[in-house]
């Protein structure tokens, strides 16, 4: 095992990729002479050259597009957006293209390509940069969607993703690039699919995924102190998403706190609350709870941004509330 | 210091064979024999009968929408004659069948699209089209991707993609022209400018008085050519093609022709477009200039008509026959296209027939056996 940076577990795996397959290449926007907006395509242009590390446009819709096109005529491209936050404009190609192709050619064309970049908040960033799109993404059918925490995860899904034959969505963070873990020194592919059980526990099930784990983690060590030991699991896929694993853990805690870093309505939380309820109403001994951020546009002044985003006490609370813990 | 001009442009319009059938014999040089302007008349008129059915079997309740070709063949036709089956590829919009036809598309799956079924999209192997295409402008940026495949790839083909005039309004299609020109694609950027998006007639899309002149701005050789001459449309398509296959980049062509039909079946043009401008396209009609051309050089006359008229309709109904003959599509369908390998809790959805709401029973969590 050997320790690397969450940016450079992204990199490796788009070096292995492209190494082991001639088709794999990179776009977006200031992927190649810049190295990437945060740094993720370090080394590959002097690599691989301007043929396949390519610097666009600045046209999310029409890059996104073109690698659906690539994709189509046998080759896997990896998109790079400086945020998913402006692949809003490239929202028509995912949803309407890369995700349809499949269908609307009767199975003749399938769509090979990743989409990838930070989301989520990071910080003052604003409104318009700072939402999380698991949710939108997930509730569209003929996509996949993942959102590796470590390094570890970063690296192996991403990799499992350049392989996958269909479209997959990885939701990285700009808080999360500088983040070290440890690696194999060899090649391993973390499979799409399946939830990680990061923490095992007894008392209280939490779900959650992305960079609030963070938050989530201080708040299971301030439990545990009190003798309330949790059990963590990260869902890593969002879409296909792993329902036994959670509900096998709620047979064993019978109570389930859901914290997620997104708007609340129609979100992640909702969706697994409603799953969880229909499979293991009868192992619940108390009402699901979840902690989402503000049901607002995400504020700017850094002394709201707190305000806006579950923190650890409010976790450690959630969870004695299910735990009918004073 | 003087105000100079660093950059001025001109359009070329291309003009061979006019609406009363006369050719420019100095510019068909080198364009089409007569064998093939026989074998392309045949195709068009073959399409507009085609047409008209499938005009009459959606008034008949036996189709959906359809959107109309009639007086667009030329383009289709001249355009797609020029790029090579099974190595070019075409990515349609949704008004022409000719030059799927052409490319290699079997005509009942046109037909199949537009009474419902997905089927008529499942472009049988070797044949290169993509499905076609209703949100406007998305599919000239797959083109472009397509085409940057064969290049990156090493492959000698090219990608003509077709849209109309309204879509040239969209900002996909400044994204791919953009990208197509930045990078040297294969690309042919195909315009057919029908003067009307639905009842928008183009001087009220566009303040500019070309299609064409907007490739300038990308820096891309641009051409207009009367759309319902085939020898024009041919003329420009081949020498597009053939520029980007020897490595010139993307080309843009503007072939200026009418809707002479409805925008689609669930409209009446006739509310919002004048009957003098109707009736003037009509005397411009592709087909009708081809045949004086034809029957002026010898080379066609009624009884020949008259027996491609026969062989049209046999071909129509054929067509007919082949896309209402082809059983139901399976339920299973709907969840085998959804992904490449299918994901579990899709699987146990397909293998249960629930096609609504998701986790409904508890087998689909697959935790029924446990
Ligand atoms: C993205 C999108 N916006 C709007 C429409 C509705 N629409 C369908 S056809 C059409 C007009 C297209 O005009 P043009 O590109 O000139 O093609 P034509 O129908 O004339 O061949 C419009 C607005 C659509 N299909 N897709
Ligand atoms: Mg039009």
């Amino acid at each position: 095992m050997r320790e690397v940076q969450y940016r450079e577990a992204v990199a490796e795996a788009m070096r292995e990729e492209m190494l082991r397959d001639e088709s794999v290449f990179l776009m977006g926007e200031e992927v190649a002479e810049y190295n990437g907006a945060y740094k993720a395509s370090k080394g590959l242009l002097d690599e691989f050259g301007p043929r396949r590390v390519i610097d666009t446009p600045i046209a999310e819709l029409g890059f996104s597009a073109i690698g659906v096109g690539a994709a189509m005529n046998g080759l896997r491209p990896i998109v790079e957006f400086m945020t998913w936050n402006f692949a809003i404009l490239a929202a028509d190609q995912i949803i309407n293209h890369a995700a349809k192709m499949l269908q609307m050619s009767g199975g003749q064309y399938n769509v090979p390509i990743v989409f990838r970049g930070p989301n989520g908040t990071a910080g003052q960033l604003a409104a318009t940069h700072s939402q999380s799109f698991e949710s939108m993404y997930a509730s569209i059918p003929g996509l996949k969607v993942v959102t590796p925490f470590t390094p570890y995860e970063a690296k192996g899904l991403l990799k499992a993703a350049i392989r996958d034959n269909d479209p997959v969505l990885v939701m990285e963070s700009e808080k999360m690039y500088g983040d070290k873990g440890l690696i194999p020194d060899g090649e391993y592919l973390v499979p799409i699919g399946k939830a990680n059980i990061r923490r095992t526990g007894t008392d209280c099930t939490i779900v959650s995924f992305g960079k609030i784990l963070k938050t989530v983690h201080a708040a299971a060590d301030a439990l545990a102190a009190e003798g309330i030991e949790v059990e963590v699991i990260d869902l890593v896929t969002i879409r296909p998403l792993d329902l036994d694993t959670i509900v096998e853990s709620i047979k064993k805690t019978n109570r389930l706190v859901i914290v997620e870093e997104s708007f609340p309505v129609a979100s992640i939380s909702s969706e697994i609350a409603y799953r969880v309820q229909r499979h293991a109403f009868d192992y619940l001994d108390a009402p699901i709870r979840r902690l989402c951020q503000s049901d607002t546009p995400f504020a700017f002044a850094t002394s709201l941004i707190d305000a806006a985003l579950p923190q650890t006490g409010d976790i450690v609370q959630a969870v004695k509330d299910v735990a009918y813990v004073a | 210091m003087p105000i100079r001009t660093d950059f001025s442009a001109t359009v070329e319009h291309i003009s061979i064979l006019d609406e009363h059938g006369v050719l420019d014999e100095q510019l068909a040089k080198d364009t089409l024999t007569d064998e093939q302007v026989l074998e392309l008349f045949q195709y068009m008129c073959k399409c507009r009968a085609l047409d008209e059915t499938a005009f009459k079997l959606q008034r008949s309740g036996r189709m959906g929408t359809y959107p109309q070709n009639k007086g667009q063949e030329a383009a289709a036709i001249g355009s797609a004659f020029a790029a090579k089956r099974g190595v070019d590829w075409l990515v349609p919009c949704y008004r022409e069948n000719a030059a799927l036809w052409m490319h290699g598309l079997p005509m009942h799956y046109v037909l199949l699209h537009w009474m419902g079924d997905e089927r008529g999209n499942q472009i049988p192997q070797g044949v290169n089209i993509t499905p076609l295409c209703i949100p406007i402008g998305t599919q000239m940026l797959h083109a472009t991707g397509i085409s940057w495949a064969m290049k990156l790839r090493g492959i000698p083909g090219v990608a003509i993609t077709y849209f109309g005039d309204g879509a040239t309004s969209e900002g996909d299609f400044h994204e791919a022209m953009n990208f197509a020109s930045v990078q040297q694609t294969p690309t042919i950027f195909f315009c057919q400018n029908n003067e009307w998006a639905i009842s928008v007639p183009r001087e009220r899309q566009m303040w500019s008085s070309t299609v064409a002149q907007k490739a300038i701005a990308y820096g891309m050789p641009c051409v207009r050519v009367d759309g319902n001459d085939l020898f024009a449309v041919y003329k420009a398509s081949r020498d597009a093609i053939e520029r980007a296959r020897a490595g010139g980049g993307p080309s843009f062509i503007e072939a200026v022709t009418y809707r002479l039909a409805d925008h689609t079946t669930a409209d009446d043009a006739r509310r919002y477009r004048d009957p003098v401008e109707v009736e003037a396209w009509v005397g411009k009609d592709p087909i009708i200039r081809l045949r004086k051309y034809l029957v002026s050089k010898g080379l066609w006359d009624d009884a020949k008509q008259a027996e491609l008229d026969e062989a049209g309709k046999a071909m129509v109904s054929e067509v007919v026959r082949a896309a209402e003959g082809i059983a139901k599509p399976a339920v299973s369908d709907i969840f085998d296209y959804t992904y490449a390998t299918i994901p579990p809790e899709l699987e146990v959805q397909r293998r249960t027939m629930r096609t609504h709401s998701l986790g409904q029973s508890p087998e689909q969590v697959g935790l029924a056996g446990r």
